[in-house]
This record gives C-alpha cells, sequence and structure tokens, in this order.
C-alpha cells in the first residue's frame, strides 16, 4: 500500500504545482494518471504549442512548462503511479481514504485531490461491429507490452505520431506489419514519416491508403480484418491479422470519478471556493475538473486552487497547529531530499 | 454589423438559430459552448487547436468558408464520422460572411 500525506489524482500542471504547495507545507504527495507520463493534456496533446498566459513567461511550449514543472518539485520526492486510472475509493474509521486503480494499485492518504482536468485520456475507438467482442482478443487501443507482438502479424490503423512510432518498432518485433490510413498523408514528425516510407521501401512494413479498416473477423478472437481501400474505385481487402492496433488519439472521460459521491454539474465536481473541497471532506478537486461560480479553465487558475487546496489540507491534517503562510523569499525552499534552497544573507561591513 | 444570424443543429437534433457576435474573435466552436449547444466536456477539449476533433460539424449551407488548414485537414483525416462537408468548428471564425450559415454538429466521439 502506497501511504501519503496528499494523494493527486491527475498529474497535469495543477496536480505538478499542488506537489510544490504541499511540499512547502512539509506535506508528501503522490501522484496518479491514467497516462504513461506526467503533464496531462501539455504532454499528451500539444507539447510543442506555445502557451502566453503563464505569469512569467511571455511564451512557454506546453512541453516546457510541464519540464520546468517537474524540476521545480524534484526537491519534494512526489511518488507517480503513472499509466493507471483511479477507479475506486474508500473512506476508513479514521477519516483517511484508499484509492484504487484499474490495475489494482493501493493509495492511502488523509487528503485526495483531484487534479484531473477534463478527466481520464481512453483511447477513440473506431465505430466497428464486433469491436467490443475482440477487445483484449486481438484489438488493442495502446501497445503495453510490444513483446506480445512478437512473431505475429500485425495491422495498425491511424495517421498520427503514435501510428507511425509503433509502426516503426514492430517492423523489427512482428513478423507483418500493416499501416492503414484514410490519406496518403500522415500527421506525424517528419522523420517519423521519412522512416516508415524507408521501410515500406525495404519490404518491412505495408502501407495501405488511402484505406480504412471496416470490417473484423474471426471466431473466437481475431483472425482477419477487411480493408477498404478508397482511389478511383473502392476495393476491399481481407487481410489474415493476429492482432488490430487501432490508435486514433484518446479523449477525454470524467470515468469512475463520476461514481464516488461527489456533486457533479455539467461534466465537472462542484467545490466551494474557500479552499476548493468537494462535498465529501477530505475530498478537493482543483484544476479543470472542478466547478464553481465564475470558473475559468485557465492553468493559473488551477495553480491558485492548488496553493489555497494545499492550505486547508494542512489544517485537516493538523487541526492543533497553527500555520502562518510564509514567503519563499523569505523561508527558501526545504526539499525532503535534504536540498535547502535560500535567498543569499545580506553581507554587513563596518565602516571605519 | 456585429452580430450574425447562424444556426446550429445539436447532436439531439434540434436547430437553434442563435445571434454569433462578429467582433470578438470568435470561432464557431466557442459559440457552440457560450450557447451551451453541447455538454461540457464534449466540444473543444483541445480548446480549439485542431487537435481532437471534438468540435466537427457538418456545413448545411452554400457559404463560402476559409480554406482549410493543413492541421484541420489532417485532424479530419483522423477523425470519424467525417463527411464531405465536414469541418472543424474552431477554425471557422465568426464573419458577416457567414451570417445564415446553417450547421449540424457531428456526433461525439
Amino acid at each position: 500500500m502506497i501511504q501519503t500525506d496528499i494523494l493527486i489524482i491527475g498529474a497535469g500542471p495543477t496536480g505538478l504545482f499542488a506537489v510544490f504547495e504541499a511540499g512547502l507545507l512539509q506535506l508528501k504527495c503522490h501522484l496518479i494518471d491514467a497516462l504513461a507520463q506526467p503533464g496531462g493534456q501539455c504532454s499528451e496533446i500539444y507539447p510543442k504549442k506555445p502557451i502566453y498566459d503563464i505569469p512569467g513567461f511571455p511564451e512557454v511550449l506546453a512541453g516546457d512548462l510541464v519540464g520546468n514543472l517537474m524540476k521545480q518539485i524534484e526537491p519534494f520526492q512526489p511518488g507517480f503511479t503513472l499509466g493507471e486510472r483511479a477507479q475506486t475509493i474508500e473512506k476508513l474509521e479514521d477519516g483517511s481514504f484508499i484509492v484504487t486503480t484499474n490495475k489494482g494499485t493501493k493509495h492511502q492518504a488523509p487528503i485526495v485531490a483531484i487534479a484531473g482536468g477534463l478527466g481520464s485520456f481512453e483511447p477513440r475507438k473506431p465505430l466497428l461491429q464486433n469491436l467490443k467482442k475482440f477487445e483484449d482478443n486481438g484489438v488493442a487501443y495502446m501497445v503495453k507490452d510490444p513483446e506480445v507482438y512478437r512473431g505475429k502479424k500485425v495491422v495498425i490503423a491511424g495517421g498520427g505520431d503514435s501510428a507511425l512510432d509503433w509502426c516503426i518498432f514492430l517492423a523489427d518485433v512482428a513478423s507483418e506489419v500493416t499501416l492503414v490510413h484514410r490519406r496518403n498523408e500522415f500527421r506525424g514528425a517528419l522523420d517519423s514519416v521519412e522512416k516508415v516510407q524507408q521501410l515500406k521501401n525495404e519490404g518491412k512494413v505495408n502501407l495501405i491508403t488511402p484505406a480504412e479498416i471496416v470490417g473484423l473477423n474471426g471466431k473466437d478472437k481475431l483472425e482477419s480484418v477487411m480493408i477498404r481501400k478508397k482511389t478511383t474505385a473502392i476495393e476491399d481487402i481481407t487481410l489474415e491479422v493476429d492482432s488490430f492496433i487501432a490508435l486514433f488519439g484518446l479523449s477525454p472521460k470524467l470515468g469512475p470519478i463520476a461514481d464516488w459521491g461527489l456533486e457533479i454539474e455539467k461534466n465537472a465536481i462542484k467545490v466551494n471556493t474557500f479552499d476548493y473541497q468537494t462535498n465529501v471532506p477530505g475530498i478537493y478537486a482543483i484544476g479543470d475538473i472542478n466547478t464553481y461560480p465564475g470558473k475559468l479553465k485557465l492553468i493559473l487558475c488551477g495553480f491558485h486552487e492548488a496553493t489555497l487546496m494545499c492550505q486547508s489540507a494542512y489544517q485537516r491534517i493538523y487541526p492543533d497547529k497553527k500555520y502562518v503562510m510564509k514567503y519563499t523569499t523569505v523561508g527558501g525552499v526545504t526539499g525532503f531530499d535534504g536540498s535547502k534552497k535560500e535567498a543569499p544573507k545580506a553581507v554587513i561591513k563596518s565602516i571605519d | 454589423m456585429s452580430d450574425i444570424k447562424i444556426k446550429i443543429t445539436d447532436r439531439e437534433g434540434v436547430t437553434h438559430e442563435v445571434d454569433a457576435p462578429t467582433d470578438m474573435n470568435m470561432n464557431l466552436m466557442e459559440v457552440v459552448r457560450s450557447y451551451e449547444l453541447a455538454p461540457e466536456g464534449t466540444i473543444g477539449v483541445c480548446g480549439g487547436m485542431a487537435m481532437c476533433a471534438s468540435c466537427q460539424c457538418y456545413v448545411k449551407s452554400e457559404h463560402e468558408l476559409p480554406e482549410m488548414s493543413d492541421d484541420e485537414d489532417a485532424m479530419l483525416a483522423e477523425a470519424f464520422n467525417v463527411e464531405d462537408n465536414s469541418r472543424l468548428g474552431c477554425q471557422i471564425h465568426m464573419t458577416e460572411d457567414l451570417n445564415g450559415l446553417e450547421v449540424e454538429l457531428a456526433p461525439e466521439s
């Protein structure tokens, strides 16, 4: 069981900054995120897009902002459970919570802060009959373990970076890799496109464009896919495969959090603006996932909410302690790793 | 003129005639959001960067729309339920030329 002071669900900018603010109060944090890397939307959807409204940064790439936040919280040594979705929550008699992920990892904390943005990112599924029947039985939406595909016939669908990257990677693992995309142009990084072109030229991958998967066939498990090629005339191709990996990006869903007994309004969690606590004492919601009168879904608002949430969390954990807010310019930053950053002391020299 | 009239058919099939300001640098996705014609979290997920296709719509009228950017074109190539008249609402900016525009929101995916 992972134990911490504040369990943060969502490792986007707001969740990451909450680690810093908690750290100033000497509270330990652990973060859970459904994505495999921290940063939320900033890392997953638009890492190369510039953001212009972060105070003090006239312009910062979303990916760089995440990198800076990770550096800023380094001294506070947060724990991460990545690639797992927070699934259930249970309140214990002592008032603390146990949050279990979809993979069974358990976390215990007196405070839970939901910083889940628009929700956990779920794969966008193609509109195909029989899709559900073959899920985990030949159809996958992400590659968890490439070794699963060793020596197998794999068809990948999609035109973005994920589709290109896995096509390149699996070309050396699978016995046969076919990449199907709705058009001839690809949205991914130029060098990835060039690499796939090279693999095609070498006969290491099959490229079928412009085309899409229109059917899945098999008895108990996936045995073949039907590919519809759209050139001058429509041509249907049946291809025997062991696996179909559909990589059409991710879309956020509120997911299991919607069943945690929290007040929800318009797909967001209702909080008070005193400390961003939900209707369940001890559970907070900060950043894009919450709602209150006047709410603005901006990263800078999430930072503010994280700060106030941490002060309130401290009082819940230590109700008898009086805490006075300190400025980092005065108190510096003392990390859990023994590091200390503080302003240099003034040098006083006497004058004769 | 600062407002234009546009008709938006929501995902339930209900058509709404709304006033869209042309002096606020708004796009169609933002108009849909401001009139709450689709549930929060189901439209404009990426904020309007042509990176999610949650604001895909079908253009029903004959208006001449701005040419599709590479980003929009690429996103629609990956989206579902795409028709010949599909566009991303976030890429259609409200101008006086679009007075009378008629669109239908594509299904959520």
